[in-house]
């Protein structure tokens, strides 16, 4: 019981961390209607930078401070820079110029920083163990990320249901035109857009420096998960992203935890641990697979 | 001179340029061309089959990478077991026969395209995308799980498939076996496309309502699209392990995917041809970019980016479409 607590604590750190990386990628889909490849290369962004600074100073809320501006202000040069050419082209053109965007910035880290993956040190405030339950202890930093995420989502929800901010990203969603047409300037809206997807991107990659080794490439994985949630959630929704990173983030981890143990009931534990590892990461997909034959559009589709 | 003529020219002098490659390899004394030349062939068939798919079908799929995978695979556990003596799941005898076990790696990456596809198909445009992506992604880790094939570190052969009356093993024969196929598949997507099958799948792609309101199935059109391009990629898996005697995870890992999109459309979307072209010029800009430097992605980036926003119809439209 214990254990199924920490692993399912465990599951709700990693959906907090696609939440964060969906959330942004979500509306730039949904609002932009861009699809956007490059999307991971800023949590890379945000990781490098965040050790980097980490390193340097051995304060971690200047590095997440450094990481977040860092990772907002690439991803608004993107958006000026790349982005803002493809509005109009069609969705190959944008898998590829972003895709092209991967490369540069995966090799760019390699040249900046070597080929040897970096470690980011956990602050000295929140290292050591909580004890939540009776024999059940878990590390302070992971809860503390949990936290950051809940009070993320908080804020995007007041974000984009209370201000006159949120309420103009969102007419941007269902009507470009006539939001224009009243006097929005949609572009710059959408640049915002954008640096605010790609901070939070840089948020989810400097909170996951300590956990996970900083390296070329990191973003990948994850931005691959981050296409899963979004499509399990409905393209351009946050409340969809919120339920689809905490299904991943969930279905992931418990099944990496127990699968192999499930399976060991009725196979010999060999043949059960590498049957239960390789089901547990196909797990994700087969569970998009089944969402997307129930609601093709995802769980929350945004009505367009 | 006019479109077509100029098409017929290119068309003709690039086969006679791929016939004549290996013997002018051999008189410049520069063996390692053939090889190159050979992987550029199976690369091209994996982007014509793959141009199949997005300039025909309108089928942005960003996961083709999974049926090269397969049909290496395929090719790669058969050679396997027979190399061992021991036959497959205790019952099926392993085989290093091509003319048995290419077919069936192209059975393969049919029949796996036929289950993915339909079910990819359900959705469209940006969904499309990101549930090909990740179906390849889910094969991906499924062939890294293959702990009995050699998990995350792949597979390596000893020598390549039997062909009756050849010796795959010669590096001059081979390379022309690749280069039939290419032309086969060439032969057979060109007749494909231009029947009344392609006219429907281009109408579809351009207006699926349309078709369908004149009482055709779009979506089974587009579907039999997705396999056939599925085949051919198996296909170009076969012969790929075959050229380099070993199979990974890597094979279907998705940035293999995202390179075959490049080399369509730097060739030209659409065109069948052009892919050829694109596969050629891309690993040959790749071979040099890394002569010069080890960081040759930083340049083959923003080179993609140019192209995607300012060179529209790739290659080989710049060669024959005239203004």
């Amino acid at each position: 019981m214990i254990l199924f607590i920490e692993q399912l604590l465990n599951g709700l750190q990693l959906g907090i961390t696609l939440f964060l990386m969906s959330a942004g990628l979500t509306l730039v889909f949904g609002i932009m209607q861009v699809i956007n490849l490059a999307h991971g290369s800023f949590y890379m962004i945000g990781a490098y930078v965040g050790a980097t600074v980490a390193a340097a100073t051995g304060s971690f809320l200047l590095a997440v401070l450094a990481a977040l501006g860092a990772a907002g202000l690439a991803g608004m040069v993107v958006e000026l820079v790349v982005l803002r050419q493809l509005y109009k082209r069609d969705h190959l053109d944008q898998v590829l110029a972003t895709f092209g965007l991967i490369f540069f910035f995966n090799e760019m880290t390699r040249i900046l920083w070597g080929k040897q993956p970096l470690f980011m040190d956990m602050p000295v405030w929140l290292k050591g163990n909580l004890e939540l339950l009776p024999g059940l202890i878990y590390p302070v930093y992971r809860l503390a990320v949990i936290v950051v995420g809940i009070m993320v989502a908080l804020l995007l929800w007041y974000l984009f249901s209370r201000t006159r901010l949120g309420m103009q990203i969102r007419a941007g969603a269902s009507n470009r035109q006539m939001v224009a047409a009243l006097g929005v300037n949609i572009r710059l809206l959408y640049t915002l857009v954008f640096g605010l997807g790609t901070l939070l991107a840089g948020l989810a990659g400097v909170m996951a420096g300590p956990i996970f080794a900083v390296e070329s490439g990191m973003g990948e994985s994850i931005l691959i998960l981050t296409f899963v949630v979004i499509v399990i959630g409905g393209i351009g929704s946050v409340r969809g992203a919120v339920i689809g990173a905490l299904l991943v983030g969930l279905v992931d981890t418990l099944g990496r935890a127990f699968l192999p143990t499930l399976f060991r009931t009725f196979l010999s534990s060999a043949t059960a641990d590498s049957a239960g590892a390789s089901l547990a990461s196909m797990s994700i997909y087969i569970l998009m697979a089944a969402v997307l034959i129930w609601k093709p559009r995802g769980l929350f589709p945004s009505h367009q | 001179m006019s479109e077509t003529l100029s098409k017929t020219v290119l068309i003709a002098g690039g086969g006679i340029c791929f016939c004549l490659l290996p013997w002018a390899a051999v008189l410049w004394g520069e063996h390692y061309l053939i090889s190159l030349f050979t992987r550029i062939l199976i690369y091209a068939l994996a982007a014509v089959s793959l141009d199949l798919l997005i300039g025909y079908g309108g089928l942005i799929s960003l996961g083709h990478a999974a049926f090269v995978g397969i049909g290496g695979y395929v090719t790669a556990i058969f050679f396997h077991h027979s190399f061992a003596g021991e036959p497959l799941a205790g019952l099926i005898p392993g085989s290093e026969n091509a003319l048995l076990v290419w077919p069936l790696a192209v059975l393969a990456a049919a029949g796996c395209a036929l289950l993915i596809g339909s079910l990819s198909l359900r959705t469209s445009g940006m969904h499309f995308i990101m549930i090909t992506l990740a179906f390849a992604q889910m094969l991906y880790y499924f062939a890294v799980g293959l702990e009995k094939y050699g998990g995350d570190d792949g597979l390596s052969l000893y020598s390549r498939n039997q062909l009756a009356g050849m010796d795959l093993g010669s590096d001059m024969q081979f390379y022309f076996v690749c280069l039939f196929f290419l032309a086969l598949f060439l032969f057979l997507a060109d007749r494909l496309v231009k029947s009344r099958f392609g006219l429907v799948l281009r109408g579809a792609s351009s207006s699926s309502r349309r078709i369908n309101a004149l009482g055709i199935p779009g979506r089974n059109y587009k579907l039999v699209c997705f396999v056939i391009g599925g085949a051919g990629a198996g296909l170009a898996g076969a012969l790929l392990v075959n050229q380099t005697e070993y199979v990974s995870p890597g094979l279907l890992h998705w940035t293999m995917s995202g390179e075959l999109m490049v080399m369509v459309l730097l060739g030209g979307l659409g065109t069948l041809f052009g892919p050829v072209l694109g596969a050629a010029v891309y690993l040959l800009l790749e071979e040099t970019l890394a002569m010069y430097t080890e960081h040759w992605m930083v340049y083959l980036g923003p080179i993609l980016i140019i192209v995607v926003l300012f060179a529209k119809r790739g290659l080989f439209g710049l060669l024959t479409i005239r203004e």
